[in-house]
């Protein structure tokens, strides 16, 4: 898939949707899409790497703790990302266990919305530079929101739909 | 959706299905049509179905879409059967303003405008992505977040006097660190002291008009063409932290099952949840107002320093502008409190409240209400009516109508300061594209706005000021 993703207008805030062939592919878009609304990230030299673990209960929670991870590493070490060099997610296996059972209850997926019961793992390396005076930050991002959160699965892949606060 | 008219100003969503209260909306014609376009009256009417809410779900003029509650949303609960919530504040807590007045007139300043602001840039970091001048160690941190402005002050970033006169004392006496992730710790160690970007600016203004003179001169207003500064930043990295964990946290321990927008997580007041989100709020507060305390001192060094005094250069009052507060207020007939939830909207006590400085108890507080990047600004009064109206609240500010996108694709940021320039008002920035999101086309009338809250009551016209010379960060 050609595009990465693209930033949809959103009158206080930033909306972006992020597209890939795998959910780990649109998951990294959507932290590239993040960052493009405060640096140009295809500028960023890929000179020092960050290592991300983030633990979450449902995948909206996960998407909100990444972000808010690269807002962090930003904030406090001055790291511009600009590229997501590796990354994982999964499902572990007490959740796994959990949605089991919930659907043995329920007779229904325990998946979406109310899936307080998974947790999932996201690893990442990320890839970047510190910031310094050859890089503009056009604005700031505050906070990634639960706000109009979307995922869908198509023929050719995921759409996610996110937030942010600016 | 059901919308009634009750008067020129005043519409009303009846009561229906889940609603505990009616919703009253603030506007004008124009507004109304404005708020109709997005989710802001769908989301006041979810406020008015949260536990425990009082009297009504309030839509201040200004309004347009937030997170769970609409920006420009006054919401109070019962403490015992009510709740609180992260998305009834906001992600910047403490968002706010304070304006220092001086005695220097227009004229006195022209010559050395420029200079004046380069200074200013110079002195107050902007710290995107960089970080403050200070290097603060995690005990000082704490103690900032306890004592607020009030540390800023021992530390001698101003006088006492400017404590008098910011709400609460630039001190919340709830507020404790105890409870606040190291995350959050970490975003706030390197922005103490720093603006920011986004809407936040530094202006320093000139008064353009007064509607109201002997409130404007208890205010410290004297003429026209007398020169003002004007700082609007709030808690930094520190408060969107304190925002993004407690939402999860609220959300992990009680869902969001029954609730018509995941957005409006919420924690009952009393509960431990509840409390240790309102102390860490209340930290944030404290930490916005430190933050402001320094950054005027820092303004106030730049004129004595580019002027030879720092003549007559009083604080005339610090706001919050999203915050969620321990109010009284009358309901049905008693008296009792309440947590009140401010999310873009300003205090606007009358006369009498004990809450606020002596020197303008006899008038009402200030209200400060910032207009867009090189607009008009504006200092209301509060009313005894708008306690009865709003909980004694009214506008924050313009309000966008433009997304940044639109804004980035329609202006350029050089183009915009060689426009402001021809006005007379010289314009410094981190970032054009910055300045271009931020064009004054990208919001509302903030005229409207205030005419508004002044012919209702919310909060009465003083006087309207224009920038001179405008900082964003």
């Amino acid at each position: 898939m050609e595009r990465k993703f693209e930033i949809l207008d959103h009158t206080a805030d930033a909306k972006f949707r992020a597209y890939g062939r795998t959910l780990e592919e649109a998951v990294a878009n959507a932290a590239l899409a993040m960052v493009s609304l405060m640096w140009d990230y295809e500028k960023v030299a890929l000179k020092t790497r960050e290592e991300v673990e983030i633990k979450a209960r449902s995948f909206e929670s996960l998407m909100v703790k990444f972000l808010s991870e690269i807002l962090y590493l930003f904030e406090v070490k001055g790291f511009l990302l600009g590229k997501v060099e590796e990354i994982k997610i999964e499902v572990t296996e007490a959740a796994k266990k959990a949605r089991k059972e919930a659907r043995e209850k329920n007779g229904s997926s325990a998946g979406g919305q109310n899936s307080y019961d998974q947790d999932y793992i996201l690893r990442a390396i990320l890839a970047g530079d510190l910031h310094s005076e050859k890089y503009e930050i056009m604005s700031e991002v505050k906070a990634a929101t639960y706000n109009d959160f979307a995922l869908e699965k198509g023929p050719d892949g995921y759409r996610l739909q996110m937030v942010v606060d600016m | 959706m059901e919308i009634v008219r009750i008067s020129d100003f005043i519409w009303e969503i009846p009561k229906s299905g889940e609603m505990k209260v009616p919703a009253r909306i603030y506007a004008s014609e124009k507004l109304i049509e404005l708020a109709k376009r997005d989710q802001t009256l769908q989301q006041a009417r979810n406020v008015a179905c949260l536990p425990g809410i009082q009297r009504m779900s309030y839509v201040m003029p200004d309004a347009h879409q937030g997170y769970g509650f609409p920006i420009g949303g006054v919401a109070a609960f019962d403490l015992e059967e009510g709740i609180i919530s992260p998305g009834g504040v906001g992600y910047d807590i403490n968002c706010g303003v304070r304006l220092l007045r001086t005695d220097f007139k227009e004229s006195d300043i022209t010559a050395k405008r420029k200079e004046l602001l380069a200074e200013i840039f110079k002195e107050v970091p902007a710290g995107v992505g960089k970080g403050g001048i200070t290097k603060l160690s995690r005990n000082v941190l704490k103690e900032i977040l306890v004592k607020g402005a009030e540390w800023a002050v021992e530390q001698g970033y101003g006088i006492s006097e400017d404590l008098e006169r910011t709400e609460e004392g630039g001190r919340m006496k709830d507020a404790t660190w105890e409870f606040i992730s190291e995350r959050a710790l970490e975003r706030g160690i390197p922005q103490l002291g720093t603006l920011g970007a986004g809407n936040h600016f530094l202006e320093i203004q000139k008064v353009d008009e007064i509607y109201d003179e002997n409130v404007a001169k208890v205010f410290g207003i004297e003429e026209k063409g007398q020169v003002l500064v004007m700082i609007h930043c709030g808690s930094r990295g520190l408060g969107h932290q304190i925002a993004t964990d407690y939402i999860e946290l609220m959300e992990n321990k009680y869902g969001f099952k029954g609730l018509p927008d995941r957005e409006l997580i919420n924690a009952p007041f009393k509960s431990d949840l509840g409390q240790r989100y309102y102390k860490s709020m209340c930290a944030a507060v404290n930490y916005a107002f430190a933050n402001r305390q320094m950054i005027a001192h820092w303004v106030r060094d730049v004129f004595a320093k580019v002027m030879g005094s720092a003549r007559g250069m009083r604080q005339i009052y610090d706001v919050c502008h999203n915050v969620a507060k321990v109010e009284k207020h009358v309901v049905n007939g008693k008296e009792k409190l309440l947590c009140i939830h401010r999310k873009g909207a300003t205090r606007s006590f009358g006369p009498g409240r004990p809450e606020i400085p002596a020197v303008y108890r006899n008038v009402g507080q200030p209200v400060l209400i910032p207009g867009s990047m090189g607009t008009a600004s504006y200092i209301l009064v509060g009313t005894k009516e708008a306690e009865e109206l709003s909980f004694s609240s009214t506008a924050h500010g313009a309000g966008r109508v433009m997304s940044r996108h639109e804004a980035l694709r329609r202006f350029r940021g050089e183009q915009i300061r060689d426009e402001l320039a021809k006005k007379g008002v010289e314009l410094k920035a981190s970032s054009w594209k910055g300045v271009a999101e931020e064009a004054s086309a990208a919001y509302k009338d903030v005229d409207e706005v205030v005419r508004v809250s002044h012919e209702t009551g919310l909060g009465k016209l003083v006087a309207r000021v224009v920038p001179i010379g405008v900082m964003k960060g």
